[in-house]
């Protein structure tokens, strides 16, 4: 099989902060620098990508020293956190932006999906929309022309195809925007995450489309923090890493290298006042994880219940504050989402809030914590994510099967078992 | 097959696309753009069909706008500031200049903004990215087509009951290239203003009151013939809009300042900016989604 994307050196650099008068100074000299045939003198500096930590300058590298290759029909899944560089890959794959260095050699026509509905005009009905996002995304009017019944069947609005799109459900929207980015035909399909919208049925059909297109020998990037959807659709992939390649290989392996290379136990957390997160008002000072367990040494299963303290200062009387924290599965998978059902005014001081979820609710495998900070009950002035990470072990069952339980949550659910009638 | 062989077939293979930092100056993909032309068509059509919506009066806004202005300019230039219309009656001579001129004037306003008015187009997703401003210059057509029918309306009227106006037959033919001038012109300073206001915005304050006050300068109402100053009279033919919208008036009503030199002075202009502004838009929009 032949290489159909080649990836080499490839680095972007970012400016942060705004662009103003402060920044015409940089412009010039990099232009002297050029007028004079040197080498642009901020190339050099600029810092690994580390979002948590405050840089030195205002340069920073969104990716760099990535290099891969794609062979005709892989499923490529590329994972990593918020700001990984994902998206900035991608963008650069879809030539929405280009390069600071290094390039990219590709074979094949290229379609790329970071969002669906690209171009879509509310005023315009839905016939006319199929035609106006199609086109931009490369195909012809005789292409679509030729396709127009299989996308209004496969996105189900029939009845609404003459109808302005404004009136539409956003259901119905994001399905007609998806018909029509399913239906592209391109040597190379490059899909951000943001897909995974609609209800269940249409995720279903969505991934099965994807399924489908890399049946067909077509190649297919796929970028996602959900391992789940990674790990059902690709057959390689790697992850990324402050802007880093992080590893390269099958799917199973890099997910666990990911996993346990991204997440340690962080069941404490203690911020001095300075580093505090939250608002100039709100610090959090203090996140804790507090197992009811009999020994300090013992294991958390899946039966113990735990307990979560937050400590927080507030420095403004009268000020209706309540923390919240919304948990997800190490895979990606958003469980809940919890606060507190009474909201009431708050004096200045520091506070200390604390929640506790049951044993036996959650499932076995890793979990992280995000605290919220809501203002007035409605509003999240700030959120640490990922604030506390703790693995949950599973315990051995009266069954006495070991595989891995289905599922994100496990709880115990009463059941019932009677007998009706002897006589059958 | 030793390492510089190998070296070798590496270089050799053929590769569709390379996605590099940055563009030779000359590296401009116009087959791109040709094969993406019907995307450029059907914006057209979503212009068209969308400005008018939800309104009642619908595509007959396109009729009163530019008979209201002409009455407007008649009654404050010709009737109380007095500024010579050539002869000519009033509602004719500035239907006239008005006709080419707003051409120009959507078409630089509408394209000065191509990059920031679609930035949430274009960052998300690859196509020539002059296939919008190039929209723009055909959607405008149509809006510059149904004027020119109105003025025609008013024309004929005028040539059916009155002898003041002598239309040139013979340089008829001229009229599609003053518009293809007009086009190219409105595209060129459009775009090239759009490149440079995707860092510094500054510009863009320029170009609503710019276009205003160039519009004075381009006998849409002062006609040529009464300046008398030469130095101004030279100053005004060096704006390229003059010549194109004198001869437009020359062609039609048989007043106006007709001169080969000039016109062919305003088509050089024309293709240079047209050049330079297709470079700069071609090297801003690789990566202008960084600093939109």
């Amino acid at each position: 099989m032949s290489t159909v994307i080649k990836v080499e050196n490839l680095g972007k650099q970012y400016r942060l902060g705004q662009v103003g008068t402060g920044t015409i100074a940089t412009d010039v000299n990099r232009w002297w620098h050029k007028v004079r045939g040197k080498e642009d003198p901020y190339l050099k500096i600029g810092e690994v990508n580390d979002r948590t930590k405050k840089g030195e300058t205002d340069l920073v590298w969104a990716l760099k020293d990535i290099n891969f290759e794609v062979k005709q029909g892989e499923v490529l899944g590329i994972i990593g956190k918020n700001g990984a560089g994902k998206s900035t890959l991608l963008k650069i794959l879809s030539r929405v932006t280009a390069p600071t260095i290094g390039d990219i050699k590709v074979k094949g026509r290229i379609a790329s999906l970071l969002e669906v509905g690209t171009g879509f005009h509310p005023e315009l009905s839905g016939r006319d929309n199929i035609f106006l996002n199609g086109a931009i995304l490369g195909m012809t009017k005789d292409e679509i022309k030729s396709k127009f019944d299989e996308i209004v069947a496969f996105s189900g609005v029939e009845r609404y195809i003459d109808t302005p799109v404004k009136r539409y459900s956003s259901g119905m929207y994001v399905r007609l925007a998806f018909a029509v980015a399913a239906h592209l035909d391109p040597e190379i399909l490059i899909v951000d995450e943001v897909l995974a919208v609609g209800d269940a049925e249409f995720q279903k059909k969505c991934l099965g489309k994807m399924k489908d297109v890399s049946g067909q020998g077509r190649t297919v990037l796929f970028v996602s923090h959900n391992m789940v959807a990674v790990k059902e659709l690709c057959s390689i992939a790697f992850f990324l890493k402050n802007g880093c390649i992080g590893g390269i290989g099958k799917t199973n392996e890099i997910i666990n290298n990911y996993l346990s290379n991204s997440f340690t136990n962080v069941i404490e957390r203690v911020w001095d006042i300075d580093n505090a997160p939250g608002t100039e008002n709100i610090k959090l000072t203090k996140a804790k994880m507090i197992p009811n367990v009999e020994n300090v040494t013992d294991i958390v299963t899946i039966n113990t219940p735990l307990l979560f303290e937050f400590e927080f200062i507030n420095y403004l009387d009268e000020l209706a504050i309540t923390i919240a924290i919304d948990l997800s599965s190490l895979s990606g998978i958003d469980v809940f989402t919890s606060a507190p059902t009474t909201v009431k005014k708050l004096m200045r001081g520091i506070y200390v809030t604390t929640c506790s979820i049951p044993g036996e609710l959650l499932n076995d495998g890793g979990y992280s914590v995000s605290i919220q900070i809501i203002k007035d009950g409605i509003e999240m002035i700030h959120r640490e994510t990922d604030a506390l990470v703790f693995e949950i072990n599973d315990t051995i069952r009266p069954s006495g099967y070991t595989g891995k339980w289905p599922g994100t949550v496990r709880p115990r659910l009463n059941w019932t078992m009677n007998l009706l009638d002897r006589r059958v | 097959m030793d390492k510089e062989n190998l070296l070798q077939t590496a270089n050799n293979e053929h590769w569709d696309l390379v996605i590099k930092p940055k563009n030779k100056w000359y590296d401009i993909d116009l087959m791109a753009v040709w094969r993406y032309r019907d995307l450029l068509m059907l914006l057209v059509r979503r212009d068209f069909v969308s400005v008018y919506k939800q309104t009642i009066l619908g595509p007959l806004w396109f009729f009163i706008q530019p008979i209201i202005t002409s009455l407007t300019f008649t009654l404050i230039f010709g009737g109380i500031a007095k500024i010579s219309t050539d002869g000519m009656p009033g509602i004719l001579f500035y239907m006239a200049g008005i006709t080419l001129w707003t051409y120009f004037a959507d078409c630089l306003n509408k394209t000065s903004s191509t990059f920031i008015a679609n930035a949430g187009v274009f960052g998300k997703v690859y196509f020539p990215r002059l296939i919008m401003p190039l929209s723009v210059l055909v959607s405008n057509l149509i809006k510059l087509g149904i004027q020119v029918a109105i003025f025609i309306s008013i024309w004929i009227y005028f040539l059916a009951t009155s002898n003041v106006i002598h239309p040139q037959w013979q340089y008829m033919w001229l009229l599609p290239v003053l518009v293809f001038m007009m086009a190219g012109l409105g595209l060129g300073f459009g775009i090239l203003i759009s490149s440079l206001t995707t860092k510094y915005r500054d510009l863009t304050f320029l170009v609503g009151f710019g276009v205003q006050l160039l519009m004075y300068g381009s006998s849409v109402i002062i006609p040529v013939s009464s300046i008398t100053n030469e130095k101004l009279k030279m100053m005004m033919l060096l704006n390229p809009l003059t010549s194109i919208i004198e001869s437009f008036k020359f062609i039609f009503l048989g007043s106006g300042y007709y001169s080969v030199a000039w016109l062919l002075y305003g088509l050089v202009f024309m293709l240079f900016i047209v050049a330079l502004s297709v470079l700069i838009f071609n090297k801003v929009e690789k990566s202008f989604m960084d600093t939109v």
